[in-house]
């Protein structure tokens, strides 16, 4: 019998759904039917809004999607500008204040707060401006996520960007693939970083080369099925099929048809193609996409690049991030700065658009690590670029601790996640800083902090992983983290072992110096963090460090859950102020 | 009026007649419990796998982990509140930080076809 959520999306999805979102706009929060709330804020997914948790009724995340987390200088100051006046909630963030954007792990932008009766507003003027929030949620076609450089990095194999754009164009908006059995995630990689991270996506491109009627002909290799949700991680799977560029459209789209038609709709947590994959394995999969979906003879597998691979790697000798000064293949450099935690304050992000327009940048780039790039700065405005006192904070040589950290939502708004995350992370990364010194030879380190199973801030996937949890100190209920060890994608990608678990929250910057002093007395001089965590088998790795109370302070370490918002002073559920009485 | 139950957003939460009425993320003591060897578990809710109703009780089964032993995996069914009079719809839910038995389901959570 097919699940709930497929007989609502029968009744009305897709397109169509936007129309209904402006009526109840038009008419005011008490406009939705009280018994078909559940209905109408699952399709409201399609078109980016996501309902924001319990004491937070009425408010909604908008999540807009840029494809390679690329927006022009006048495209990321609309951003700002709509998360300036739309995005303020009741109360402000201590970190980062009352208004600000969330860059995530697939390059789209967040918003909280946003209101019903603005939707429409938000909606011209991010059209008006060419970015929109169609199929940023939902079970379709999710932002494509890439290179935020392609084309211009140096570090290139394929333009993968002409690709991308023709895969947004054909399948935002396609009724054939608008309703799928679940989400539906895309990458696309061209360059020799890997930084498109497609082992982690239900559908990935990567960099290949092929001889095709004895020519050399680049292109990309196809993997299926990767993905890091509710402790099933799985890495996408070789279907050995090699594509050209022309050829990237017709398969993607024979893949997902045939996800469409094969995936589980009855039961949603069975419903991702990584299960799909793993009931009918590659070859059947690569069989069927050739007998039912593709009208031309698959090719197999071309000569991949991953030995090249610097993104996420764990490599001593390269850190591949974007994070620095790079020069691009035109003379131009581009310059990534490092953004904590991903969130950035409004007024920041309208400087940033000023900064770039005023160097002439033609495009500015979200990274997979919650990072920022500007493109195009010229050579003799380098200096005066890297002097701006914008890029005092937000740096293009960060400390390691805060260069490697990633936080996803968090018990701030995320109805699933367990913990507080990136306050708590970004505590956590300035107590290292401050605390710990780095042993020589660890120029980069991660450190990824994920509310839940869900796993949006890719926990299994850092040198250090952190995933939500509870324990009890003193008998009382606290937040807490399992810890994982060793994950990482590059030439092998790894999942971490998870070594300790249940560590309370306020002890976790303590297990991460006492790891680092053990590696600084026992590498062998030459080996990565990640190597040397390689050589030690999960039996050793659980124990090799003990976690411990230290100087830090956790001011979240109680259940942020039970707040209707966790900074506000009246916390509790019974102050909280929704549903906003400026919808009804 | 019939009562609408289930869970939603990748089970973090249980929705009785369209209100979210019990989250994750919340510590539950289990006794007389298969889950795992604890005499009594204290189960850290993650996420909820199936939504039954036997009424008047709301059941449910949740994904989480024993935070004494470590062991995860799904309870069996757990009473996690009741809608007394169906045509007026409130739900009253348990409060987790008291002490529940888990039960083997004892009839189907949706009727047969």
């Amino acid at each position: 019998m097919p699940s709930k959520v497929e007989g609502w999306k029968d009744e009305l999805y897709g397109t169509e759904i936007r129309e209904h979102l402006f009526r109840f706009a038009e008419e005011g929060w008490s406009a939705i039917p009280e018994d078909e709330h559940d209905a109408w804020f699952e399709r409201f997914k399609w078109w980016g809004l996501y309902h924001q948790r319990k004491g937070q009724e009425s408010y909604f995340m908008m999540r807009i999607g840029t494809p390679n987390g690329r927006l022009t200088p006048d495209q990321l100051r609309v951003v700002g500008e709509i998360a300036d006046e739309y995005a303020r909630g009741p109360v402000d963030n201590p970190e980062f204040g009352g208004a600000y954007c969330d860059w995530t792990t697939r390059q789209s932008i967040q918003l909280h707060w946003i209101q019903l009766q603005d939707v429409p507003e938000i909606f011209e003027k991010l059209e008006a401006n060419g970015l929109s929030t169609i199929q940023a949620c939902g079970d379709s076609w999710r932002n494509i996520v890439g290179s935020p450089v392609a084309g211009r990095d140096a570090k290139e194999h394929i333009d993968a960007w002409p690709v991308i754009q023709e895969l947004h164009d054909t399948f935002k908006g396609n009724d054939e693939h608008s309703n799928l059995p679940r989400k539906w995630k895309v990458a696309v990689t061209g360059d020799t970083r890997g930084s498109g991270q497609a082992e982690i996506n239900d559908l990935g491109f990567e960099p290949a080369t092929k001889e095709i009627d004895g020519t050399e002909t680049k292109g990309f290799n196809v993997t299926v099925g990767g993905g890091l949700s509710r402790k099933e991680p799985r890495f996408a799977r070789d279907i050995d099929v090699f594509v050209t560029d022309e050829e990237v459209a017709d398969v993607a789209g024979g893949i997902s048809a045939l996800f469409r038609d094969h995936g589980d709709r009855e039961d949603r947590f069975n419903a991702r193609i990584k299960f799909l994959v793993d009931e009918w394995g590659p070859e059947k999969l690569r069989r069927v996409l050739q007998d039912e979906y593709v009208d031309f003879e698959l090719r197999t597998a071309g000569e991949d690049l991953r030995d090249q691979y610097t993104y996420n790697a764990g490599r001593n000798d390269e850190i591949g991030d974007y994070v620095g000064v790079h020069e691009q293949n035109d003379g131009d450099y581009f310059v990534g700065l490092s953004v904590l935690v991903g969130r950035m304050g409004a007024e920041d992000v309208i400087e940033l658009a000023d900064l770039a327009e005023a160097y002439g940048s033609g495009m500015i780039g979200l990274t997979q690590r919650q990072n920022v790039v500007v493109a195009d700065i010229a050579e003799d405005d380098l200096e005066a670029f890297l002097d701006e006192d914008l890029l005092e904070y937000y740096q293009p040589d960060p400390h390691p601790f805060l260069r490697g950290s990633i936080a996803c939502t968090g018990t701030e708004y995320c109805s699933l996640s367990i913990v507080e995350t990136k306050n708590r992370m970004v505590r956590y990364a300035r107590w290292l800083k401050d605390n710990v010194e780095l042993p020589d030879g660890i120029d980069d380190f991660h450190v990824h902090l994920s509310g839940c199973t869900a796993s949006c801030a890719q926990p299994q996937i850092a040198d250090i992983s952190l995933r939500g949890m509870k324990t009890r100190k003193d008998g009382e209920p606290v937040e807490a983290f399992d810890i994982g060890l060793g994950g990482g994608l590059g030439e092998t990608p790894q999942f971490a072992d998870w070594v300790e678990m249940r560590v309370a929250a306020d002890e976790v910057p303590g297990y991460i110096r006492n790891l680092l002093r053990i590696y600084d007395e026992r590498n062998d001089g030459a080996e990565s963090f990640r190597e040397f965590i390689a050589r030690h088998d999960e039996d050793e790795l659980t124990g090799l460090a003990d976690p411990e109370e230290t100087s830090y302070e956790d001011p979240y370490l109680n259940n942020t859950k039970m707040t209707w918002y966790p900074y506000a002073d009246e916390d509790g559920m019974d102050a909280s102020p929704a549903p906003s009485p400026a919808d009804d | 009026m019939p009562t609408s139950v289930h869970q939603l957003d990748d089970g973090a939460w249980l929705s009785v007649n369209d209100a979210r009425e019990v989250n994750v993320s919340d510590l539950w003591w289990l006794a007389r419990q298969e889950f795992c060897s604890c005499a009594m578990a204290d189960f850290l809710a993650e996420g909820f796998v199936e939504i039954g109703v036997d009424h008047p009780n709301v059941e449910g089964r949740i994904a989480g982990q024993c935070i004494e032993c470590g062991e995860s995996g799904v309870t069996d069914w757990l009473t996690l509140g009741r809608v007394v009079d169906p045509d007026e719809g409130r739900f009253f839910a348990v409060d987790p930080g008291s002490v529940h038995v888990p039960e083997r389901r004892r009839r189907l959570a949706s009727p047969p076809e």
